[in-house]
């Protein structure tokens, strides 16, 4: 399928779900609803004509104008096609609908996105830090996040 | 024959200071707490195998730190990881040894700017005896570095506390 037609599915199928789309790059991309993201989740990952077995990568990215996104680049091993989503959410609320249950790969990296962004994955089963220790304050891959003084009475900058 | 049976022909007795004795004793067999941190370890590894062949200064890998006389802190100290190598030090008996390799654990290295992460040198949290420089430092470095150790602990004194 080309990412047009993976377009016009979700669009039939979920309507106002569909945010924002971007098709002559390189890696088309479909922006859709943080708060929908497990239904479509689904339904390319159990459609025979998607059938997005693979989720490649799960990033996190702080667009510095008060947004956060998360971007999942996903691979279909029977058909051998691509598609990127994003889901776009807001610094004040950053909730987006966890796809754990769809790719188990999503777990760790949900939970990392969580340590590095602060983005909260709803429904997630142990959103939890993954890198930094569970008692650091922050989220350190924020534009806007400063460096503490002292961590635990040890001196962090040079 | 040995060194030691063409020194000694018939005679087993000889005078040493028992300073000396000690000092012979702890740099000859300065066992090593087993463990890595970073790509540095991997240069660590290679020092252990046949190349380089670190046994050959007494050195033996232990898997506790309750047998290791000396630490080789080999890699980037996150400072996650900082506490359990307080820990680790801690738990080492007395006289021990700590050797930093590598720039990393010298002073933060390519993460002293925006490692919000790495602690900027070990020897923030542990007392250091031996700085080894590199990125990561060659074998051979780190050999150097052993002597200079061996170097200082021969020069050790059981009334005069070194610094």
């Amino acid at each position: 399928m080309t990412a047009e037609e993976i377009l016009n599915t979700l669009k039939a199928r979920f309507g106002d779900a569909v945010v924002e789309s971007k098709l002559d790059v390189p890696q088309p991309w479909i922006s859709l609803n943080p708060a929908r993201m497990k239904e479509v989740a689904e339904v390319l990952h159990d459609d025979p004509s998607t059938q997005f077995d693979t989720l490649m990568c799960l990033s996190g990215i702080d667009y510095n104008n008060g947004k956060l996104g998360v971007v999942y680049h996903l691979f279909s091993m029977v058909h051998r096609h691509k598609i990127v989503l994003k889901a776009i959410c807001t610094k004040e609320e950053p909730h987006v609908q966890s796809v754990t249950s769809v790719w188990a790969t999503a777990n760790w990296h949900e939970r990392e996105a969580f340590d590095m962004y602060g983005i909260v994955f709803d429904e997630h089963p142990d959103l939890r830090r993954i890198l930094m220790p569970y008692d650091w304050e922050g989220h350190p891959l924020r534009k806007d996040y400063k460096v503490p003084e002292y961590y635990n009475g040890m001196k962090v900058p040079y | 024959m040995g060194l030691l049976d063409q020194r000694f022909e018939n005679g087993n007795v000889f005078v040493t200071s028992l300073e000396n004795l000690l000092n012979w004793a702890r740099l000859s067999s300065l066992y090593q707490m087993q463990f890595g941190l970073a790509c540095c370890a991997i240069e660590m590894m290679a020092a252990s195998a046949s190349d380089f062949d670190i046994m050959r200064f007494g050195i033996i890998p232990r898997a506790t730190p309750r047998q290791a006389d000396v630490m080789f802190v080999a890699g980037t100290v996150t400072l996650k990881m900082a506490s359990r190598i307080k820990r680790l030090y801690d738990q080492m008996a007395e006289p021990r040894y700590i050797i930093s390799m590598g720039s990393c654990a010298n002073c933060g290295g390519p993460y002293w700017e925006h490692g919000y992460h790495v602690l900027k040198g070990v020897d923030r949290v542990i007392p250091v005896d031996v700085y080894v420089p590199g990125c990561p430092p060659r074998p051979e470095a780190l050999l150097e570095g052993i002597i200079k150790l061996q170097e200082k602990v021969r020069k050790e004194s059981l009334v005069k506390k070194s610094a």
